[in-house]
């Protein structure tokens, strides 16, 4: 039994003196930043003087550590200061990104008809209440489910033969999907405009568009894809095979269900390199108002092209429309995320 | 301690009969040679342990004898291995058959993570897609023959991962078991393992024993003379592949080996 006295030493980073010592310099940073944004240099804008800021509180916390530690305690710290400035900044960014969007675009999307109604009967200096982004939604939704249709099971197929399979061929492969990775989208529009509609004589539509979304978003699968099946410890395949199973039903049944979660992220790295692709949309399939649930037939819009299209007006309602789609892309995005993420959560049978 | 092995010889067993039969087997990593012409011959019902410094190939010949070594890009072999005289590197012999036949258990335990504790029992039927009568009596028989199923029977749906070390190598063993090997290969089972799991995995041999032939690499020379009949004391010498110095009955080689390297590794001088 140890004695009722026994004092638990506190071991964290966090004491009186690592907390003033960081209250000092924040204050130090803050003061010295207002005198000389206010009153001595010509830094009058709100950046600027943050930056300012920052670097004068890395440095001031510097000497404040330096001066109760040590220099090598006061280098350690600014570079933990230093990341989590990267970090919140970053973090900052992406906040400002979506509340800004959220905030432009909130008027938009509380009105009903912007998610039942089209913009067909509706004019760009139309108020809010008329016109929405549904032909937009089913666009979106059907060219990237098209996409993902398309490149999913041939980006894990292709991982799989990298990673299980491998040779020679597949360094040949993998160049290639590499110089895939690097076409921008608007290149893989074209292409799907120069063979699909101008070669083949095909019309333009929402199919060709989802195409063109499967060219770019098949090496992004497939290289993800093949990093997370080289996270596949080796010595499970070993157990597979010793158990006398196959290569196929190895990879079947032990390596791809090790690596779900992987895969998971792979494919939703792929739908996020494309959801908000707008060029190739435009090329393949081209903007229309109209409501139009057919892939395969005449020009389809999508949430990125509806987008373009409205925020090019000079009208606060068409600039409203445009934010509001944004918003309903980000939720969509989110939503997607949300259910892929549960769906390849782990599950024992 | 005592160790009975080490006191008394052991009691030749009934109906003893050549069970895997290795016969002039060399084998190469590319041009590199590191096993030449090791005969050695498997008796069923019995525990073979192959013993020998690091590096002197026993776990090489090991995958040879259920056709692992070739899934190693390189690697390469001559000579026969006979599974009750029927050479197992015959064109036509298939080698998931030839697994499925002569199991094995690795260093490391490798369950399945993906997998619950009762699916990882039998992941070789679930893997290979075949059917049992009745699949909770295999688990049950296969963990109680692995000596698992006292402290697994209550959480059999939960992930293999929470078991401890010792346990998920037995439960390696009783993966193995289920798919009803005839020989069973064990590559240092016990290297990673706690002595009180060591005395679990080796009493399980012992049980096993029976009705399965097992072929066992250690570096412990009191684990080979606690659980094996038979013994080959493998050695690499400078360079050199590696090749069987002496083999014969565990006590025999332990207490009278006939070549003086043998009794100074089991004596422990080097090694």
């Amino acid at each position: 039994m140890t004695a009722p006295t026994a004092r638990r030493r506190r071991t964290d980073r966090w004491n009186a003196d690592t907390v003033s010592q960081l209250v000092a310099a924040g204050v130090g940073a803050v003061s010295l930043t207002w005198v000389l944004s206010a009153r001595v240099l010509p830094i009058g804008r709100v950046a600027e003087a943050a930056l300012f800021g920052m670097v004068t509180f890395v440095v001031l916390y510097g000497v404040c550590v330096a001066s109760s530690d040590s220099w090598f305690a006061a280098r350690d710290r600014v570079a933990a200061a230093l990341f989590t400035i990267a970090g919140l900044l970053l973090f900052a960014a992406l906040v400002a990104v979506v509340s800004f969007t959220a905030v432009r675009g909130y008027q938009a999307v509380l009105h009903i008809n912007f998610w039942t109604e089209t913009t067909a009967t509706t004019g760009p200096a139309d108020p809010l209440t008329k016109g929405g982004v549904l032909a937009a939604l089913v666009g979106t939704l059907e060219q990237v489910g098209i996409a993902a249709l398309v490149s999913v099971p041939l980006g894990l197929a292709t991982a799989v033969y990298l990673n299980e399979v491998g040779g020679r061929l597949a360094r040949t492969v993998r160049t290639v999907i590499d110089a895939m990775s690097a076409v921008p989208g608007i290149v893989a529009g074209l292409f799907v405009f120069a063979v699909a509609v101008l070669t083949l004589g095909y019309s333009r539509s929402g199919l060709a568009a989802a195409i063109a979304l499967a060219i770019e978003m098949l090496p992004v699968v497939t290289r993800t894809g093949e990093v997370v099946l080289r996270l596949v410890p080796e010595p499970l395949r070993e157990a597979a095979y010793a158990l006398g199973s196959t290569q196929w039903q190895t990879v079947r049944k032990v390596v791809l269900p090790t690596a779900r979660t992987g895969l998971v992220t792979a494919v939703l790295l792929g739908v996020a390199r494309v959801i908000g692709e707008t060029a190739p949309v435009l090329l393949t399939s081209g903007f229309t108002a109209e409501l139009n649930a057919d892939p395969a037939h005449g020009p389809q819009v999508s949430l990125p092209l509806f987008i373009f299209t409205e925020v090019r007006f000079p009208l606060d309602h068409a600039i409203s429309r445009a934010f509001g789609a944004a918003l309903v892309l980000l939720t969509v995005v989110i939503v997607l995320f949300t259910a892929a993420r549960l769906l390849g959560r782990k599950k024992l049978s | 301690m005592n160790e009975p092995a080490l006191l008394a010889p052991v009691t030749p067993r009934t109906a003893v009969r050549p069970h895997l039969v290795a016969d002039q087997v060399s084998a190469w990593f590319g041009d590199h040679q590191v096993l030449e012409d090791i005969t050695l011959t498997v008796h069923n019902s019995t525990v073979t342990a192959l013993i020998g410094p690091s590096g002197c190939g026993k776990s090489t010949f090991l995958r040879i004898l259920n056709r692992m070594h070739e899934m190693v890009p390189g690697a390469s072999l001559a000579g026969r291995v006979l599974l009750d005289g029927e050479d197992i590197y015959e064109r036509r012999v298939r080698p998931t058959d030839v697994r499925r036949t002569v199991g094995m258990v690795f260093q490391k335990a490798n369950p399945f993570p993906a997998m619950s504790i009762a699916d990882n029992v039998v992941a070789g039927l679930l893997i290979t897609g075949r059917k049992t009568a009745d699949k909770d009596a295999l688990i049950e028989r296969s963990l109680r023959r692995a000596g698992l199923w006292k402290e697994v029977e209550n959480r059999l749906r939960t992930p293999a991962g929470t078991l401890s070390g010792g346990q998920q190598q037995r439960l390696c063993i009783a993966r193995a078991l289920a798919v009803d090997p005839e020989v069973l290969l064990m590559d240092e089972p016990c290297s990673a393992l706690d002595p009180t799991s060591t005395r679990r995995v080796e009493e399980t041999i012992s049980e096993i024993s029976h009705e399965v032939s097992v072929v066992i690499v250690t570096h412990n020379m009191q684990q080979a003379a606690r659980v094996s009949q038979r013994c080959a004391f493998f050695l690499a010498e400078d360079g050199e592949p590696g090749r069987i110095v002496e083999q014969g009955q565990t006590y025999g080689v332990f207490n009278s080996p006939t070549d003086p390297r043998t009794a100074d590794y089991v004596a422990g001088r080097f090694g």
